[in-house]
């Protein structure tokens, strides 16, 4: 585990952030499409370290937080059901559905679990037959393979009584979404490509590209003139991710770049991929504060829809609108900052959020709340840190 | 509850009680000033030692309970009795699995309630011990945790000296619950509480954090490593008592950081000395295998238990003489000098982090949860 120092050494950092403000000569706006991203960007505060004219925007690549309300509902209205066990990774229980969240759920009468692998919740099914075990599946390609195994494991240990509720987000769709949304934050509408339009890079998430490798990307990067670089999360590998996208900004070049190559390959991982596309299928998906972006995910193939819960339980009669105060869509998307919106540390904080970005750690709202960029840049400058 | 709508203590506490007794104070006209974050139910963040958990003590046990000892909040009450200063705390315990990599659930019994004691300045003398056990746990498991228990308490040097045994039906407790009580004499000329930290106070912890709540974690169901990380769990009356005696009146506020871990404690103490806190997160003594396996489930060690470990704020002429007494000692080998008092941003705990940028460590909500990915 050598990435834990060596992709973390703060003098290179430094030398990584000067080299970037050497070769900037304008202001570039480069948006990182993963959660985990924003939550590494913001948590080792690689945003101060850059120079004035580079600016990180953050995107809809955390899956708690693009995981639509009315999904949400679903969840609680099948946790909450007798016979039921229903599990999922830790940060989906604290997001905030129309009534409560899956910890109350947890507290009132549901027998609601935390898992670290969907593949848990398939043994507890073996091990429960009398009861329903649900997994909430979501999440992007990358929590995809291990979702898909689950199913397909259960199909072939003939379990009935294994189901998942599966609300997965595709990143490619996200960024053409991002790319043809109409207009800028001010009004203005400029065309894509020319500076000033919101973003102008992308950092593409790495741990996606593992699963998919990135053959898919470069029709985007072509369509959009935009450089796409595919990023780890370690900051200096995020530092270097960044430095690729301003090189090519600086240079007019609109290309797919690998700067994580210790992990991702072109092809990506083909034995999930064929797994993935036996189980599951495109489908239409809605993300959270953006709205239904077409083909933008997968659901269960028709060979494995007996494992549908929204099939399983008939929830189908849950329809949920968003909050009309919380601007998360407009974060997702790139258009405000967290701190932009009015609810941002006033309605919506960690301890009542209103919207999903503010309940995962990955989500962005979250994560400038809690590190403190809430507070103004002359405030931050203040907290200068000295030991001794 | 969603919508901010405020609800009355007093109705929910009714509805959850089949019957308050004759004594207890009568909450029926009781509406709480502020929503008490907007769950009408006790969820498990109300014990993770995070805000849900200060909430109930601020808007329920204090009004409720109100005298100058307990308004201290400080590990335990400090009071006069009988011409004598002494200390009192209690703890309960409920971890899961009972027996763990480095201990069990009695070893935590006993040194939880002794560090809680010694924090406080005072030496611990006397301890009672609580059990509450289900129906069909194993005698032989019972005798392992009181047999730890004996041991622990004669390493801490106190006595176990009164209890009490309750059974209830299966299925109605998690096999052996403890609570345990302390009181201890305490020392002249010491005046440590989490009020008196101070600006330019110098902070050092007396070792690696973290290492209790992942050796917790590494053996829960579904979950286990494959490297053993050991439960720090030790009682640190000993080296308290040795830093007390090279530094005596420079020491101004000690606390052992359980539950919510180091960047809890931090938080509490900045809160209420209403002082600032800075800390350099290179200087924060992390075992690799704990960074891994936080890496892996997407926490951060700032957050995670500890049993066996303690922040002293002392005054700087003292932070190198204090440094040396804990490294002496084989409790605090792996002292480190984290960070500083500061009259800046009072009332909050600010990083430097590795890369040399600033963040700010917020008190959790509740439980840290895992991330997805």
């Amino acid at each position: 585990m050598k990435y834990l120092t060596e992709f973390r050494n703060g003098e290179i950092a430094q030398r990584m952030a000067r080299e970037i403000a050497a070769i900037t000569t304008r202001p570039w706006k480069i948006m990182e499409v993963c959660g985990g991203q924003t939550h590494s960007i913001i948590r080792n505060g690689i945003d101060q370290m850059l120079p004035a004219g580079i600016e990180m925007i953050h995107g809809p690549g955390c899956p708690v937080c693009v995981t639509p309300l009315e999904l949400i509902d679903k969840a609680l209205a099948i946790a909450a059901q007798p016979g039921v066990i229903f599990c999922s990774f830790g940060d989906m229980l604290r997001v905030p559905g129309t009534e409560c969240d899956l910890f109350q759920v947890k507290g009132a009468c549901g027998d609601v679990r935390v898992v670290y692998s969907p593949l848990d919740a398939v043994e507890l099914a073996a091990k429960n037959p009398d009861k329903q075990v649900v997994f909430f599946g979501v999440g992007f390609e990358t929590t995809a393979p291990a979702n898909a195994m689950s199913v397909h494991l259960a199909k072939r240990r003939g379990l009935k009584n294994f189901s998942l509720l599966v609300s997965h987000v595709l990143v490619p769709p996200a960024i053409s979404a991002i790319m043809e949304s109409p207009g800028h934050p001010n009004g203005e509408d400029l065309p894509l490509g020319t500076p000033g339009n919101k973003v102008q890079a992308f950092l593409l998430a790495g741990h996606v590209c593992s699963v998919m490798g990135y053959w898919e990307y470069p029709p985007l990067a072509e369509k959009y003139r935009v450089p796409l670089v595919v990023t780890g999360f370690e900051p200096l590998d995020l530092l270097d991710g960044i430095r690729r996208a301003v090189v090519q900004l600086e240079a007019g070049r609109h290309e797919v770049e690998n700067a994580y190559e210790r992990v991702v390959t072109f092809e990506g991982n083909r034995a999930a991929q064929k797994l993935l596309g036996e189980v599951f299928e495109v489908t239409d998906r809605a993300w959270r504060g953006i709205g239904v972006i077409p083909k933008s995910g997968w659901r269960l193939s028709d060979a494995y829809r007996e494992f549908d819960a929204e099939e399983r339980f008939q929830i189908s009669g849950i329809h949920t609108q968003e909050s009309a105060l919380c601007r998360a869509g407009d974060v997702l998307r790139g258009a405000i900052k967290p701190a932009e919106c009015g609810a941002f540390g006033k309605e919506c904080t960690p301890r009542h959020p209103l919207g999903a970005t503010m309940v995962s750690s990955e989500g962005a709202c979250a994560a400038y709340y809690n590190y403190g960029r809430f507070l103004s840049a002359e405030e931050l400058a203040k907290t200068v840190v000295s030991c001794q | 509850m969603r919508d901010g709508k405020e609800f009355a203590v007093g109705e929910d506490l009714k509805t959850g009680l089949k019957g308050p007794p004759e004594s207890a104070p009568d909450f029926s006209g009781w509406s709480c000033p502020l929503p008490l974050i907007g769950y009408p139910t006790i969820v498990m963040g109300h014990g993770g030692g995070g805000k849900l958990g200060n909430e109930l003590v601020e808007h329920l046990f204090l009004p409720a309970f109100s005298n100058p000892a307990l308004e201290n909040l400080g590990d335990a009450a400090v009071l006069e009795l009988a011409g004598e200063r002494l200390a009192m705390s209690t703890d309960s315990f409920v971890v899961q699995p009972l027996f763990f990599p480095g201990g069990s659930i009695g070893e935590l019994a006993v040194n939880g309630t002794v560090n809680d004691l010694a924090v406080s300045g005072a030496e611990p003398r006397f301890l009672s011990a609580s059990f509450i056990l289900e129906e069909g746990f194993p005698l032989a498991q019972l005798a392992a945790i009181v047999e730890a228990m004996a041991k622990a308490a004669a390493t801490a040097g106190v006595q176990i000296v009164t209890g009490d045994t309750k059974v209830v039906e299966r299925g109605h407790g998690d096999g052996c619950y403890i609570t345990t009580a302390g009181i201890g004499v305490l020392r002249e000329g010491i005046q440590v509480g989490p009020n008196r930290a101070r600006a330019g106070d110098a902070i050092l912890v007396s070792g690696t954090i973290g290492d209790h709540g992942m050796a917790i974690m590494s053996v829960r169901e579904g979950l286990e490593f494959e490297s053993q990380i050991r439960s720090d769990c030790a009682a640190l009356n000993g080296m308290i008592a040795e830093v007390l005696d090279a530094a005596g009146a420079e020491v101004h506020a000690m606390r052992d950081p359980t539950r919510g871990g180091l960047a809890s404690t931090l938080n509490e103490i900045a809160q209420a000395s209403g002082v600032g806190i800075a800390i350099d997160e290179a200087r924060l003594p992390v075992r690799m295998e704990v960074q891994s396996a936080c890496e892996l489930l997407g926490l951060d060690p700032v957050y995670v238990a500890n049993e066996g470990k303690a922040v002293f704020f002392v005054a700087a002429e003292a932070a190198e003489r204090v440094l040396e007494v804990l490294r002496a000692h084989p409790l605090g080998r792996d002292a480190a000098r984290i960070g500083r008092v500061t009259a800046e941003h009072p009332r909050m705990l600010v990083a430097r982090t590795a890369m040399g940028a600033n963040r700010v460590i917020p008190t959790q909500i509740g439980e840290q949860l895992p991330r997805i990915c």
